[in-house]
C-alpha cells in the first residue's frame, strides 16, 4: 500500500496544526459558527443529533494492521470503544469531543491517517473495488490511480468551495464493484482498439434526491492526461454548478441542464488550456504510484491441491462450508482466496465494530493476509490475500469472536446508513428497520435459497445508504411528523446499473418485515430456474410485487 | 484609506473602489465589468462578481493593472477558478480578492494566484497574514508553484 514520504507527512502535519488553530479560535469566539462550519467539515467533523461525528478517511478502503490498531486505541481514548464503517469505505466515530479532535487528528497523523475532505463541498475520498489487485476479473489495478487522484485532490486550492460535495470512483475490473455509475465522476480502466489501457470517463451519476446514472463524457482518455482532464471537469463544475439551491447543486444537475454534449464541449475547451501542462502525469510518477501496489510475497502453492483439501474440510463441517461459500472468493493467485468479514451480525448496527474486534482483525491480517485490511462500501472488511490452506484456522478465530456471519451478498448483508439514531438530517430511523429485517430472516437456508440480494436502507433523501441502487431499497420519509418507509425495487449498482422504482405508498416501521416478506415470496413464487431476484424483477416488472404487497389481508 | 494585504505586506489601497452607480469610472477607480465592457479606452482596473467569468478580459490582460474578484459570500468558490484562469492565461498585474472571504481561505487564494487581499473586516488583516503560510508544501501545480509535487519529489 502507499507509504508517506516526508512530503506527505508534512502536509498532513501542517493540516493538523492549521485545524488546531482553527478550533482554538472557534472556542475563543474568534471564528463564527458559520465560518467554522466548512473548516470543521473539511476535517471530517459534523455536529450530529447527539454529539459531533468524526469521519476518518480510509483512502480507497485500504488500511494496515498498524492503522487499525491505532483506530481501536482512538475509539477507546476518545470515544465509546467502537467505530462504524460507512458506505464510502471510511470510518466514523460517533462521540468525539470537539475540543479533542485536534489531538485525535494528531494521533491519526502518526500512522499516516487523516480526516481531510471527508465532508464538506469538496472532493471526497476516492473509492474503488475492495478486491483491487487480487480479483481474477481485473484488467488493471485501480489503486495507483486512486492514490494519484488522492494526492491531486488533497487540499486542492481551487476546488475546496465547490457548489456541493464531489465523489470519484475508479473501477479496473469487468464487474463493477465500485458503483462508478453512481458517482460524480466514474473512471473505468478500459482498453482502446489498439489494446492500450486508458480511462472511460463518466460524469454526473449520483444518488440523493435526484438519482441519475452517469453519462459518458470521454470514451477513452490516455492515462497521462487523467489529472488535467479531471481538473477541466471540476473547473466547469465549479464555475457553472448551481449554488442557489443545495438540492440542485450536484454536477449531475449541471450535466442534465447543459446536456452531456454541451458539457463535454465545455470540458474540452477548458482542457485545451490544461492539457500537456505540468499536471500531465510523468512516466516516473505513474511508475512510482504503481510501485506501492505490487504483489505481496505470495508463496508458490499448489492451487488444485489446496482446493481439494478445502472441499474436504467444507464437507466435514457444514458451518465452515457456509462461510467458505459466502464469505470467500477466488483470487488471481493459485492457492489464495479473499475473505470478507461480515460486519452484519444480527443485533449489531451494520458496519459497527468494537475496539477489541478491530484489534482482532488487525491481528488476523498480520497472521493471514500480509498485514493489510480493506473496507468495503457494503460496510464489511476484507482480508484480500489468505492462503486457502489457512482458511479454517482463520475462520475458527473469527467464529469464536462472533465475526463469522456467513451472509456476504445475501439479504442480511444489508447496507444501512446511521439514520435517525445518530444523524441530524434523518427523516426516520434506519437501524431498527435493519435489525427487524435481520431478525425476521435469520434462517440461513431461506437466505441462501433467496440467492444474492442487496437490500439498502437510507434514513433520508441524501441516500447515504444507497437505497436507489439496492435490489430492494428502503427510504425513511417524513409523513406529517411520523416516520414512514418507502420501498423501491430493481435498483442495481453493477455495470448494468439501474435506479430502483418506487413500489407505492410508504409503510409504518412495524410493517416493514412483513412487506419485505411479501416481496420475497412474490419473487420465490415467480422465479424461473436460476433466476436471481433482480432477474425475475426485470422479467416480470413491478406489478406482481405491488399487487401482493398492497393486497388486503383476507 | 482602506487597507489590504499586497504581496505579503499590509498597505493602503491606492485605487478607488468600484461603484456601479457611476456611468464612467473616475481616474484611478476600479470599473465594474459592465463599465469596463462599455468604456473605451478600457479602464486599467476591473472587478468581477460571482457569475462573471473572466473570459471577456482575456484579450486585454496586458493592459490591466488590477483585477478585483469579489467574494460576497465566502462559501461561493467560483472566484478561485477565475483567479487561476487569469494567471494561467498570463495576467501579471495585481489579482485581488475582496469582500467576505475568510482568513482560512487566503492560503488557497494565494495558491490560485491572488497576491492581494482586501477583507471586509480590516481588523482581520494581521491574522490573515499568518494564515498565508499555513502550508509549506502542496501536491498540485498552481500559479504559486507551477510544478506539481510529483515533478519535484526528490
Ligand atoms: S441518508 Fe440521511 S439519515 Fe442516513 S446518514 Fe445520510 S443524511 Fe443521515
Amino acid at each position: 500500500m502507499y507509504v508517506y514520504d516526508e512530503y506527505d507527512q508534512k502536509i498532513v502535519d501542517e493540516r493538523v496544526a492549521q485545524y488546531r488553530d482553527q478550533t482554538d479560535r472557534f472556542l475563543a469566539g474568534k471564528l463564527t459558527e458559520a465560518e467554522f462550519l466548512p473548516l470543521r467539515l473539511q476535517n471530517g467533523l459534523y455536529v450530529q443529533r447527539l454529539a459531533p461525528m468524526l469521519r476518518i478517511a480510509v483512502p480507497y478502503g485500504l488500511m494496515s494492521s498498524k492503522q487499525l490498531r491505532k483506530v481501536a486505541q482512538i475509539t477507546r481514548d476518545y470515544d465509546k470503544g467502537y467505530a462504524h464503517f460507512s458506505t464510502r469505505q471510511n470510518i466514523q466515530l460517533n462521540w468525539p469531543r470537539l475540543a479533542e479532535v485536534p489531538d485525535l487528528l494528531a494521533e491519526l497523523a502518526t500512522v499516516q491517517m487523516h480526516a481531510i475532505q471527508t465532508s464538506g463541498n469538496c472532493i471526497r475520498n476516492t473509492t474503488t473495488d475492495q478486491f483491487a489487485g487480487v480479483a481474477p476479473d481485473e484488467l488493471e489495478d485501480p489503486r495507483p490511480w486512486c492514490e494519484i487522484v488522492r494526492q491531486w485532490s488533497t487540499l486542492h486550492p481551487e476546488f475546496a468551495f465547490l457548489p456541493r460535495k464531489f465523489k470519484i470512483a475508479v473501477c479496473g475490473s469487468s464487474e463493477d464493484r465500485a458503483a462508478i455509475h453512481a458517482h460524480d465522476i466514474g473512471l473505468e480502466l478500459v482498453p482502446n482498439d489498439a489494446g492500450q489501457v486508458g480511462f472511460r470517463v463518466l460524469v454526473g451519476g449520483g444518488l440523493g434526491r435526484t438519482p441519475v446514472i452517469g453519462s459518458e463524457v470521454c470514451p477513452w482518455l490516455e492515462k497521462q492526461h487523467l489529472l488535467s482532464y479531471l481538473e477541466a471537469i471540476l473547473r466547469v463544475y465549479n464555475q457553472n454548478g448551481r449554488r442557489d439551491n443545495k438540492y440542485k447543486a450536484r454536477i449531475k444537475i449541471l450535466v442534465k441542464a447543459m446536456g452531456v454534449d454541451a458539457f463535454r464541449e465545455a470540458v474540452e475547451q477548458e482542457w485545451e488550456l490544461l492539457k500537456d501542462g505540468p499536471t500531465t502525469l510523468s512516466e516516473e510518477e505513474m511508475n512510482r504510484a504503481h510501485g506501492f501496489f505490487t504483489a505481496p510475497a505470495y508463496r508458490e502453492l499448489d492451487g488444485e491441491a489446496s482446493e481439494t483439501s478445502l472441499a474436504a474440510a467444507v464437507d466435514a463441517d457444514p458451518i465452515f462450508g457456509n462461510w467458505v461459500r459466502r464469505n470467500t472468493r477466488a483470487h488471481r493467485v493459485a492457492g489464495y482466496r479473499s475473505v470478507s468479514i461480515s460486519l452484519k451480525a444480527t443485533g449489531y448496527a451494520p458496519g459497527d465494530i468494537t475496539d477489541a474486534q478491530l484489534e482482532l482483525v488487525a491481528e488476523l491480517a498480520d497472521q493471514f493476509s500480509f498485514g493489510e485490511i480493506r473496507s468495503t462500501h457494503q460496510q464489511n472488511l476484507v482480508l484480500a490475500d489468505v492462503e486457502t490452506e489457512q482458511l479454517q484456522a482463520l475462520w475458527q478465530q473469527l467464529q469464536s469472536a462472533g465475526m463469522a456471519t456467513p451472509n456476504i451478498g445475501y439479504l442480511t448483508d444489508m447496507i444501512c446508513c446511521p439514520g435517525g439514531d445518530y444523524c441530524s438530517l434523518a427523516n426516520a430511523k434506519s437501524l431498527p428497520v435493519a435489525e427487524a429485517i435481520q431478525a425476521r430472516f435469520d434462517n440461513l437456508d431461506y437466505l441462501y435459497d433467496l440467492g444474492p440480494l442487496e437490500l439498502n436502507i437510507s434514513g433520508c433523501m441524501n441516500a447515504c445508504g444507497h437505497h436507489h441502487i439496492g435490489h430492494i431499497g428502503i427510504l425513511g420519509v417524513d409523513k406529517k411528523g411520523q416516520e414512514f418507509y418507502q420501498v423501491c425495487l430493481g435498483g442495481s449498482q453493477a455495470k448494468d446499473a439501474s435506479i430502483g422504482k418506487i413500489l407505492g405508498p410508504s409503510f409504518k416501521q412495524e410493517d416493514m418485515p412483513e412487506v419485505i416478506d411479501r416481496i420475497l415470496s412474490t419473487y420465490v413464487g415467480l422465479r424461473e430456474e436460476e433466476e436471481t431476484f433482480l432477474d425475475t424483477y426485470r422479467r416480470v416488472g413491478i406489478d406482481p410485487f405491488k399487487e401482493r404487497v398492497y393486497a388486503k389481508a383476507d | 484609506m482602506p487597507r489590504l494585504i499586497r504581496d505579503g505586506a499590509i498597505v493602503e489601497d491606492d485605487w478607488l473602489p468600484a461603484d456601479e452607480d457611476v456611468t464612467t469610472p473616475a481616474e484611478g477607480q476600479v470599473a465594474t465589468l459592465d463599465q469596463w465592457l462599455h468604456e473605451s479606452p478600457k479602464p486599467r482596473a476591473v472587478q468581477l462578481e460571482p457569475g462573471q467569468a473572466p473570459a471577456p478580459l482575456m484579450d486585454h490582460l496586458a493592459d490591466l493593472s488590477l483585477v478585483v474578484i469579489n467574494f460576497p459570500a465566502f462559501m461561493d468558490g467560483r472566484g478561485f477558478s477565475y483567479g487561476r484562469e487569469l494567471r494561467e492565461r498570463g495576467f501579471q498585474g495585481e489579482l485581488r480578492a475582496a469582500g467576505h472571504f475568510i482568513r482560512d481561505q487566503v492560503t488557497y487564494l494565494r495558491r490560485c494566484g491572488f497576491n492581494a487581499f482586501q477583507m471586509a473586516d480590516e481588523h482581520l488583516l494581521e491574522a490573515a497574514l499568518d494564515s498565508l503560510s499555513d502550508f509549506s508544501e502542496h501536491y498540485q501545480a498552481a500559479p504559486d508553484q507551477p510544478l506539481p509535487l510529483f515533478r519535484r519529489r526528490a
